[in-house]
């Protein structure tokens, strides 16, 4: 049996102090290595929150997060730095691109927040992850100077570069027309089978939400559902 | 190093807000630069107009009816051993009355060592008409004298000295020191008259002296005073010269207070401007945060830009300000052609200045960088 790469143990997170929103509530979940996972949920039901949380972007109220094993409550702000550089590559709704940096240097950014020399193999490998997302021709180009879906193929390749075990994408479609949606959804099905990446991924698009091996739906800050794929087309 | 290259990046994508800056820093910079060398300039000629042709360390006895008599001694004993000492040379004075057709007009007879004494008031530059005194007798008088009495070149008077006598001099030549209250009174010869006329063996009544540093004139005045003991008395130009001494240190301070109001104005623009920076470019703190960059090379980030503002603005201001200076001297002239003020351009100075501003810029990059650091990824991915 494959091990789990992320494991969530009792998570709660509260926001505010006087008037307190209860995101999550007591959430429970593992996700084994190269998984491809898809989590719904209506709007404020705390997916986001859940997302950030694993991905050490924010802390939770109470509970355990475990990354790889390791427990990340008791790591202080540069070790989670270091975690993240290396095992978690994210990708928002927005690209996030630096616009002062053309898209094949955004693409290496992880690589130089490493540390790591820019070796002929690392620029070998950035330029492959632009072959992968169909970007050969624009790499030069300054993040602005990209179409949306071209800006948001960059940041997917960025995701990629230090080859992370984990991939999490918030809404990672959710400025783009269908088209560039579907191209989007097979690229990282791709990289998930390619490169045995494991990914989470928030989604408000049910057909979207199917091509997942598992799907969890989250409601008020708690799992609602949480099944295969096979499961959830047979429940519809 | 990442955060350099993301510094340089972030000022050269927006290229009309980084020159606004460093132009700002090159005009601070400039005004201090001018500022600093027309006070130093100004501070130069007022002191070498001071004591550029006088003596700035004085022996003379303690009772000053005595002489000197061993003052070939003194010299080689102790003053040879000071290397600051760069001229040293005696005089033997005698005030008097020149008399002519019954005018009379008081005169202090000032016998000196003439080829020593030259390197300290130069006779022969002063030299406006005739020639210098080279034997006993001929002496040389100032332009307001010459001109009051109606003296006359290779003409003799009589000088007379109370209680002494008097002694027939033939004036040689007229010089000009600018100073009327010498050129109206001293009549300048050489030891040996003066010494003749008072009646006296080879003595002198001072010992005169210029120094390397004249600001450090009073360190060696009591160097000498321990050497020579109590019989001596000597004296430096600092303490005659007290009201412009504190001139010029008022006028220190307020070149002071000019660069300092200077570079806080500057480091409060540019701190306000990197702050500012710092909300613009939260989207790619955020993100740089995200993929694990840490909050202290987050903060050299801005640093850096600081740094790089201080640089290009120092740059900037130097050579603005020399330029400034330039035009100054070739613009404000004298009716001669001679600029107004001689600027003192001391590279030391401009280093200096140079160096502040970076120094500034970086210390005011401070507060932005640590604003940086509390940038929150979740807070940029909300907002969006
Ligand atoms: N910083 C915050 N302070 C207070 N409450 C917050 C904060 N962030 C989120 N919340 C609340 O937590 C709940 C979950 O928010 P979250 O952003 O996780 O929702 P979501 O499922 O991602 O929604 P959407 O689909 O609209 O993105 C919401 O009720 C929201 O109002
Ligand atoms: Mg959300």
């Amino acid at each position: 049996m494959a091990s789990n790469v992320i494991e969530l143990k009792h998570v709660k997170k509260i926001y505010g102090t006087t008037i307190k929103t209860e995101a999550l509530k007591d959430i429970n979940l593992a996700f084994e290595e190269t998984s491809f996972t898809s989590i719904i949920g209506q709007s404020g039901s705390g997916k986001s929150t859940l997302l950030n949380i694993i991905g050490t972007l924010d802390r939770p109220t109470e509970g355990q997060i475990f990354i790889n094993g390791k427990e990340t409550s008791k790591m202080n702000k540069n070790e989670l730095s270091t975690l993240r550089n290396e095992a978690i590559g994210f990708i928002f709704q927005f690209h996030y691109l630096l616009p002062e940096f053309t898209a094949i240097e955004n693409v290496l950014m992880p690589i130089r927040i490493s540390k790591q020399k820019v070796t002929d193999e690392i620029i070998k490998r950035a330029n492959e992850l632009m072959d992968l997302v169909g970007l050969s021709k624009v790499k030069d180009n300054l993040a602005n100077n990209m179409s949306g879906g071209q800006q948001q193929r960059t940041a997917i390749a960025r995701a990629l570069m230090n080859q992370p075990k984990i991939i999490l994408a918030d809404e990672p479609t959710g400025n783009l027309d269908s088209d560039t949606t579907k191209q989007i959804y097979q690229l990282l099905r791709k990289i998930n089978r390619e490169l045995q990446t494991t990914f989470i991924i928030i989604t408000h698009d049910r057909k979207v939400a199917e091509e997942a091996d598992r799907i969890i739906e989250i409601k008020d800050g708690e799992v609602n559902v949480d099944v295969t794929n096979q499961q959830y087309r047979q429940k519809d | 190093m990442l955060p350099l290259q993301i510094a340089w990046r972030f000022l050269t994508s927006s290229k009309g807000q980084t020159l606004m800056i460093v132009l700002g820093i090159s005009i601070g910079v400039s005004v201090q630069v001018f500022i600093g060398s027309l006070i130093q300039g100004l501070q130069i000629s007022l002191v070498d107009a001071t004591i550029g042709n006088s003596s700035q360390v004085t022996i003379t006895r303690e009772d000053d009816t005595e002489y000197i008599d061993d003052y070939q001694s003194i010299t080689s004993e102790f003053l040879n051993q000071y290397e600051d000492i760069d001229v040293v040379s005696y005089a033997i004075d005698q005030p008097g009355t020149l008399i002519d057709d019954g005018e009379t007009n008081p005169v202090l007879l000032r016998g000196f060592d003439q080829e020593r004494s030259n390197a300290i008031y130069q006779f022969d530059e002063k030299l406006i008409e005739g020639r210098l005194p080279s034997t006993d007798n001929e002496v040389i008088v100032g332009d307001v004298l010459f001109e009051d009495m109606n003296l006359a070149i290779g003409s003799s008077y009589e000088m007379n000295v109370v209680n002494i006598g008097s002694v027939m001099v033939e004036i040689v030549g007229v010089y000009d020191f600018g100073v009327t209250a010498i050129d109206e009174s001293w009549m300048i010869s050489n030891l040996g008259t003066v010494q003749s006329l008072i009646g006296v063996g080879d003595v002198v009544s001072r010992i005169e002296m210029q120094v390397s540093e004249p600001f450090d004139a009073d360190i060696i005045m009591r160097g000498l005073q321990t050497d020579l003991g109590n019989d001596f008395e000597v004296t430096n130009w600092k303490d005659q010269n007290a009201d412009l001494l504190s001139g010029l240190n008022g006028q220190s301070v307020s070149s002071i207070m000019i660069q300092v109001f200077v570079t806080l104005s500057v480091v409060l623009g540019i701190a306000s401007v990197l702050a500012i920076t710092v909300l613009q470019k939260s989207k790619q703190l955020g993100i740089l945060k995200a993929m694990g960059i840490k909050d202290k090379e987050a903060s050299l980030i801005f640093l850096s830009e600081g740094f790089f503002l201080g640089v290009f603005g120092a740059i900037g201001g130097v050579s603005l300000g020399l330029g400034l200076s330039y035009m100054f001297t070739k613009f404000a002239v004298n009716p001669d052609g001679t600029p107004v003020i001689d600027l003192y351009i001391d590279p030391q100075f401009i280093m200096l200045s140079a160096g502040i501003a970076i120094l500034a810029a970086s210390l005011a990059s401070l507060i932005p960088a640590r604003r940086s650091s509390k940038i929150s990824v979740i807070e940029v991915i909300k907002n969006g």
